[in-house]
């Protein structure tokens, strides 16, 4: 069992996730993750890239081993704490996943809703974060009046509109030009630098370079390897970040 | 596009929900998909709950204030051929029975009164003046009439008048009593019948909503909005069908309602003018569509809930 650590993020031991009677789509996943950090998840298509974010966005649960997030058990966390768990999360999903009959505003405004926020609370950080997207033109679209890029940043801005301690990103630039992958992945290491931690899944091996001090974790046929020593414990002075041998 | 985050997006993200419950932010789920026809359906659902339960409460009344008016009467019948000796028994018997202890009312009805009475039966006078009719005593006593009561009175009677029967009118309508109840009863069995069908009616309404809002609610859930936050979503559309519904349905109920009055009001018969609802029926009457529409939100929120129970 992987000693648990101080102010880690996240926490996999030995997960394993099924569906139904098939054989596992992730076998044996260990790592750790640290406030602060800048994480790529990479591997080929069908490797699991998106199953462990399931895990991490708590869509699913595993079949076997063990998740700590933010110092909780969240295997074993009743059902109800869960919301609780996921508001300090930020995801950008694949598919965008925006409510096809609320506008861009009010997709970005949701996290925010949920949370709780008043109403004159979140129309100026909604519109800000709209502008930031350069989206500010577009916010009473609906997503279906709205390019594959427009939605991708509608979803991004989503994940980030609430400060989230994790932002998990399933291949964010997968629909922008270059340029504004770029300036995407800009956004995330502004947040990262301030204390987000951040995992991105992708298959662009050009847009690894783009992140100097990120950390790699690969994952191939649902095992995790560790080119970069982003899973190596003790952590890595410089980077804050660690993990396990 | 620069990398600074505005700064105050986070600041209000811990308090607790309350934009949806208020109403101020844009609906959640599609309302097109949520309403439908529900509206309608509880409409209909309470309009006939409203005629069922004013039937039952009418019933009720009638069955309350004819036992009322019955639980203390006597009837004395004279059933004799002979005119001079039927008159003769029955002003004798009036007699004694003005003496007896308990007996708070003597009328010996008269021969017009009697033959009005018949008259619907047996035709015109002519007939009825060839067929001996028996004089009639309406007799009230104090207390409600029992066995005891009634034999004590038969022995008196009986002495001065042979030909007297002597009958506790609450005896000659229990057939009547027990066909009202049974009606009555029919009538509350449709109240509850109406109101499970409500229920069922708005937990298909929801299930089917729940299908077609599967995704939004996915994503609702995994931007961390709790079961209670999305059932409110539900409840609050269902409450609104649910009261526009019940309003129009509380409506078109009281115009049948009081249409039917009139017309049996207009019978002019006893036991069934005895029937008008009072006060406390109309106020009821008017909790129908509010119980309707706590039923209905109720309903949603425990299908909504055990539905997201479902999910992780």
């Amino acid at each position: 069992m992987t000693k648990a650590t101080d102010g880690e993020t996240i926490q996999f031991d030995n997960v394993g996730l099924r569906y139904g009677a098939d054989r596992e789509v992730l076998s044996d996943v260990s790592f750790t993750l640290f406030p602060g950090s800048f994480y790529f998840l990479t591997g080929a298509s069908g490797a699991g890239k998106t199953s462990l974010l399931k895990l991490l966005y708590l869509a699913q649960r595993p079949s076997r081993g063990m998740i700590r997030m933010f110092g909780t058990d969240a295997i074993t966390m009743p059902r109800e704490r869960l919301p609780g768990l996921r508001r300090r999360l930020g995801v950008v999903f694949q598919d965008f996943r925006l409510v096809p009959h609320l506008s861009a505003f009010d997709n970005v405004a949701l996290p925010l809703r949920v949370a709780g926020a008043a109403e004159n609370d979140l129309l100026k950080p909604v519109a800000d974060m709209l502008e930031w997207v350069k989206l500010g033109e577009r916010m009473h679209a609906l997503p279906a009046q709205l390019s594959g890029g427009e939605q991708q940043r509608v979803a991004i801005a989503r994940a980030v509109i609430g400060r989230p301690e994790l932002l998990i990103a399933d291949e964010p630039t997968g629909n922008v030009d270059p340029e504004m992958a770029i300036k995407l992945l800009r956004l995330f290491e502004a947040l990262n630098r301030m204390g987000t931690t951040v995992v991105v899944a992708t298959h662009d091996v050009h847009l690894l370079k783009k992140v100097p001090d990120s950390l790699i974790m690969r994952l191939d046929k649902g095992r995790l390897s560790d080119p970069t020593g982003a899973l190596r414990y003790p952590p890595r002075p410089s980077g804050g970040f660690g993990a396990r041998n | 596009m620069t990398t600074e985050l505005p700064s105050s997006a986070s600041n209000t993200l811990m308090q607790r929900w309350r934009a949806f419950s208020r109403g101020t932010g844009p609906e959640l789920m599609s309302q097109r998909r949520l309403a439908g026809p529900m509206p309608w359906v509880i409409a209909i659902m309470v309009a006939l709950t409203v005629i069922a339960a004013a039937g039952g409460f009418a019933l009720s009344n009638t069955a309350s204030n004819a036992t009322e008016a019955l639980s203390g009467g006597v009837t004395v019948q004279v059933v004799e051929a002979n005119p001079v000796e039927r008159d003769r028994q029955a002003k004798a018997a009036a007699r004694v029975l003005q003496a007896t202890p308990g007996v708070v009312g003597v009328v010996i009805v008269s021969q017009d009164d009697v033959e009005r009475l018949i008259e619907p039966w047996l035709g015109a006078r002519a007939i009825v003046d060839q067929i001996p009719v028996p004089a009639l005593i309406d007799v009230r006593m104090r207390a409600q009439v029992d066995g005891e009561v009634l034999g004590g009175l038969r022995r008196i009677v009986r002495n001065v008048a042979p030909a007297a029967r002597v009958d506790a009118q609450s005896t000659w309508l229990k057939p009547v009593f027990g066909a009202i109840n049974s009606l009555q009863w029919l009538a509350f069995a449709l109240v509850a019948l109406l109101s499970l069908a409500l229920a069922a009616a708005v937990l298909l309404a929801v299930r089917t909503a729940l299908g077609a809002n599967r995704e939004t609610i996915e994503i609702v859930h995994l931007l961390g909005g709790t079961d209670s936050q999305i059932a409110w979503v539900f409840q609050r559309a269902i409450g609104f069908d649910a009261a526009g519904g019940g309003a129009a349905g509380l409506a078109l109920g009281l115009v049948v309602v009081m249409f039917l009055g009139q017309q049996f009001g207009g019978m002019e018969a006893g036991l069934v003018s005895s029937g008008a609802l009072d006060w406390l029926d109309w106020v009821l009457l008017a909790l129908v569509p509010i119980i309707g529409v706590l039923l209905a939100v109720f309903t949603a929120r425990l299908t909504v809930i055990r539905a997201l129970r479902k999910m992780l």
